[in-house]
């Protein structure tokens, strides 16, 4: 079964109950995508399928036939950070790092997501225009826990990326 | 060479400040951020071994007895499986912090549900977690197991020596201001987001482990012991770990059933604990139950003090939470009783979870301030102000350096602190709005350490030891210590870490890490300074570098020549000696917060949060703020949401994961203010540095319980502050 992976293409063909986050770790050597709970809990395995953010251990690999998926290794390395790796840097958006990865290619959907004026919970006008205030970051991305408590320098950073691409 | 440094003393002579580097207590970007950010950073059961085989933990489905048989047929034949170990070298709890000894084994013994009793070993992770699941088990149950500590049947017997001064009964009944209060804290666990992962691999002779544990040193012994093994024979291997909050304080569970089932199967495995499992058999913090008794004079000057607690623990083991530690150097008063009672019962082991004593001891001390300072009707940050005790209470020492009066009156200030006191006043739509404050209070610790520093002929150095970076940001302090004190970019200090091969450092735990630690690199580097000092006909203070410069008088020659070819390696060794009594060391700091209590449901909001801290020189003003928030985000969890639900009649914890053990998510935290008091202490270290990442947490929950009484006019005595405690006092809407 085909599907792409940091426009690498690979086939599956492994035991059917292997989750997509163990098919990444395990499989293909990347590491860089989370396990904090396995039960879609914590937001650490993170992932972007064709561009949008998903919890990778509560889907199987087998479910991705064709599907272009991208993982932290895939915006950046060491070397040449994608943005929002450099602003997390920047603004310490992290400290024992297990979290970063998911939290890093969540808030990449979620600019994504609130650029194609997707509301939140906490969006005053469903049917206005999406503006990303703190509190809409914050809401947005609650689904990536960070028991470091970085929250507050997470936020700091996607401010920062967010106003660099108006 | 090694270098020894017993600190007897203050250190007054400021070595860090007469650098020329600058770049010591530098907000620096951790240069570990590029591998972390990346997911290059590998963690624990990240390393891709040929062979590797998956084990998964079976645990004990009752909570005290007998496992009375393991039917392996029951999954041998499953695909994949390899084996089912119930191995007498297996433990069946984590190891306490510092033990440096086996935690207890017995396997086949269970006190407590959730405990391991055997390891299904199968090819692959699914096979294993499969066949784990159908593991049939027979257990013989005693009928006899307490689970509670407020059961009158369970056992309890004192901690320690309590602290009893003139009468305190007395003074409470003569005093013109007195609160006797009973608050209480549940359990709570740490839940790092890395699970506790192991990959051993035997040799045959020798066991390498990559892990994720804090404390290195004290963890081989450990490690060792269980399996009977010599130290020599044992490798650990934790360069980054996924946050440990106390957890990977000691060998966690997964550990030794690793290499028992590599020693048996001589092939490498790989055990990671379910995020269930670190819930069931890891460390939980203990619950507490705490009594507190404050006398005042008429101008509110404390002459009672009493603080007493009780917790639990498992039979056999030697941890309490040590709720009083630091009632006992924090506020006068000359009467004083202070005690620890330690019930013993069946739950998972308590042990250490970010700031032991403190975290909850602090809380529900903060919050009888409040309540004292609103029966007197003062400011409450005026209270604290005229309760700052000359000396120790009980042992009549000096204090350190001390900045709680500076983080008072600074905190209050940059907050917009109103002393009107006045509860259920302002309202924001159906939101009851209040603030409140708190002090933060943490003792300081030093331990033993030793770090190798090299200065190589290319004039970069390497910094080495078995000290570990949990997220505290070691990679960063340790390389602008050796920066600062070679003068070198710390682009040119590598900094290796977590590998017991290193000479042994402080550890991570009890704040200790950072002033430890970076007091053994600091050692290595006096010591070849000298040797450079030598070379260049000066004495070491004469000495001064930078930018990979050695200035000496009018000569100023690159560090490249004056090395020419040779490198410098020395081993810094620090020990903190008579000072640790000499002085009552802490770090302090004060907690603004503000709330909203909604009228209708209870709910509680917190909108700012605002913490001052001193704690001795900052040797990274980022990952010091960074550690600061975290502890702050933890007394948000610590006061709403955390709260490890036990089955009363069986011990089984109802919540063992993160659906249902609330940590505070990002819109839960406000952008969070911290500031950092510039200080140095002579008698901390000789860095004049103290611990950072517990202080944040120590008094914390206890500035949002004081909000929301302020908002609402609702006192809660029982933390978490959930919206049912709060709902059935509130006020008409
Ligand atoms: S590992 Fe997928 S959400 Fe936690
Ligand atoms: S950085 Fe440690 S959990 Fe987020």
């Amino acid at each position: 079964m085909p599907l792409t992976i940091n426009g690498t293409e690979r086939t599956f063909d492994g035991d059917p109950r292997t989750t997509l986050l163990d098919y990444l770790r395990r499989d293909c050597n990347l590491t860089g995508t989370k396990k904090g709970c396995d039960h879609g809990q914590c937001g650490a395995c993170t992932v972007l399928i064709n561009g949008q953010r998903i919890n990778s251990c509560l889907t199987l690999a087998v479910m991705h036939d064709g599907d272009a998926i991208t993982t932290i290794e895939g915006l950046g390395d060491p070397q040449n950070m994608h943005p929002l790796q450099a602003a997390f840097v920047r603004h310490d958006g992290y400290q024992c790092g297990y979290c970063t990865p998911g939290q890093i290619c969540s808030a990449k959907a979620m600019l994504d997501e609130a650029a194609l004026g997707w509301p939140s919970f906490v969006t005053p006008d469903i049917t206005g225009e999406v503006r990303l205030t703190r509190d809409e970051i914050a809401e947005r991305m609650s689904g990536n826990l960070c028991r470091c408590g970085a929250y507050s320098n997470i936020v700091d950073a996607i401010v920062e990326i967010m106003e660099a691409q108006r | 060479m090694t270098r020894l440094l017993t600190m007897d003393a203050p250190d007054e002579r400021n070595r860090l400040d007469a650098m020329a580097q600058g770049v010591i207590g530098k907000p620096l970007d951790r240069p570990d951020g590029p591998a972390k950010t990346t997911g290059t950073a590998k963690y624990a059961a990240e390393y891709n071994i040929p062979g590797c085989v998956e084990g998964v933990l079976v645990t004990a489905a009752i909570s005290k007895g007998r496992v009375a048989s393991i039917d392996d047929s029951s999954v041998m034949s499953m695909p994949g499986v390899i084996a089912v170990i119930a191995d007498e070298r297996m433990t069946a709890r984590s190891a306490q912090g510092g033990a440096g000894k086996s935690p207890v084994r017995q396997i086949d013994r269970v006190e407590y549900w959730g405990q391991p009793v055997a390891l299904v070993v199968a090819e692959s992770f699914e096979q294993a977690r499969d066949a784990a699941k159908h593991l049939r088990i027979e257990y013989q149950a005693d009928e006899d197991a307490i689970v509670d500590q407020h059961d009158a049947d369970a056992p309890v017997e004192p901690y320690g020596d309590p602290v009893v001064q003139g009468d305190l009964g007395h003074v409470m009944k003569q005093a013109a201001f007195a609160v006797d209060v009973t608050y209480t804290t549940e359990c709570h666990n740490s839940a790092p987001m890395e699970p506790h992962a192991s990959i051993a691999e035997w040799d045959g002779d020798k066991l390498t482990v990559h892990t994720s544990l804090q404390m290195i040193k004290y963890n081989v012994k450990e490690m060792a012991d269980a399996l009977g093994l010599s130290t020599e024979k044992v490798r650990l291997l934790s360069p980054y770990v996924g946050g440990g909050f106390g957890s990977k304080l000691g060998v966690s569970v997964e550990g030794a059933a690793a290499a028992v089932a590599a020693i048996k199967l001589k092939r490498p495995v790989r055990v990671v604990l379910l995020r269930q499992q670190v819930f069931q058999c890891v460390m939980r913090r203990s619950e507490t139950t705490q009594r507190l008794r404050l006398a005042a004079d008429k101008d509110g000057r404390l002459i009672g003090f009493g603080h007493e607690a009780k917790v639990s623990n498992l039979p056999d083991e030697d941890f309490a939470e040590p709720v009083t530690q630091a009632s006992e150097f924090l506020y006068p008063g000359k009467n004083r009783t202070l005690r620890v009672d330690l019930a013993r019962i069946h739950l998972v082991t308590a042990g250490s979870v970010r700031a032991p004593g403190e975290a909850v001891g602090m809380q529900c001390l903060e919050s009888a301030m409040d309540e004292l300072a609103n029966q007197i009707g003062i400011d409450p940050v005026e209270l604290r102000l005229r309760n700052i005790p000359e000396r120790h209470p009980s042992k009549d020492i000096p204090y350190s350096s001390r900045k709680l009066a500076e983080c008072l009156r600074d905190g209050a200030k940059r907050f917009g602190w109103s002393a009107d006191r006045k509860p259920a006043q302002l309202r924001d739509g159906e939101w009851w709005i209040g603030t409140g404050m708190a002090t933060a209070c943490r003792v300081h610790n030093l331990n033993e350490a030793q770090a190798r520093v090299t200065l190589r002929a290319d004039g970069t150095a390497e910094v080495a030891s078995d000290m570990t970076d949990i997220g505290t940001g070691t990679y960063a302090v340790l390389s602008q210590i050796a920066g600062e004190m070679l003068g070198l970019d710390i682009k040119d200090v590598s900094v290796k870490l977590g590998d017991s091969n290193f000479p042994p450092g402080a550890g991570s735990g009890g704040s200790w890490g950072a002033p430890s630690t970076g007091s053994a690199v600091f050692v290595a580097c006096e010591a070849i300074r000298a040797e450079l000092a030598k070379r260049l006909g000066c004495t070491e203070t004469e000495l001064t570098l930078r930018d990979g410069f050695a200035t000496a008088g009018n000569r100023r020659v690159a560090l490249t020549d004056v090395l020419s070819g040779d490198h410098f390696e020395e081993v810094g060794h620090f020990k903190a000696g008579k000072i640790t009594d000499a002085f009552s060391a802490a770090m302090y700091g004060a907690f603004f917060a503000e709330v909203g209590v909604n009228a209708y449901t209870g709910e509680v909001r917190v909108r700012r949060f605002q913490g001052t801290f001193g704690f001795g020189r900052p040797l990274n003003a980022k990952t010091a703020t960074s550690q600061c928030m975290g502890g702050m985000v933890w007394g948000i969890g610590s006061a709403l949401t955390e709260d490890l639900v036990f089955d009363k009649r069986n011990g089984h914890i109802v919540n063992p994961d993160l659906a249902e053990y609330h940590l505070p998510v990002n819109l839960d935290v406000p952008k969070l203010d911290v500031v950092l008091l510039d200080e140095r202490d002579p008698a901390a270290s000789p860095l004049q540095a103290k611990g950072v990442g517990e202080l944040g947490i120590c008094g914390a929950a206890g500035a949002i319980c004081n909000a929301i009484y302020h908002a609402s006019g609702v006192r809660v005595r029982s933390y978490p502050i959930t919206p049912d405690k709060v709902l059935a006092e509130l006020p008409e809407p």
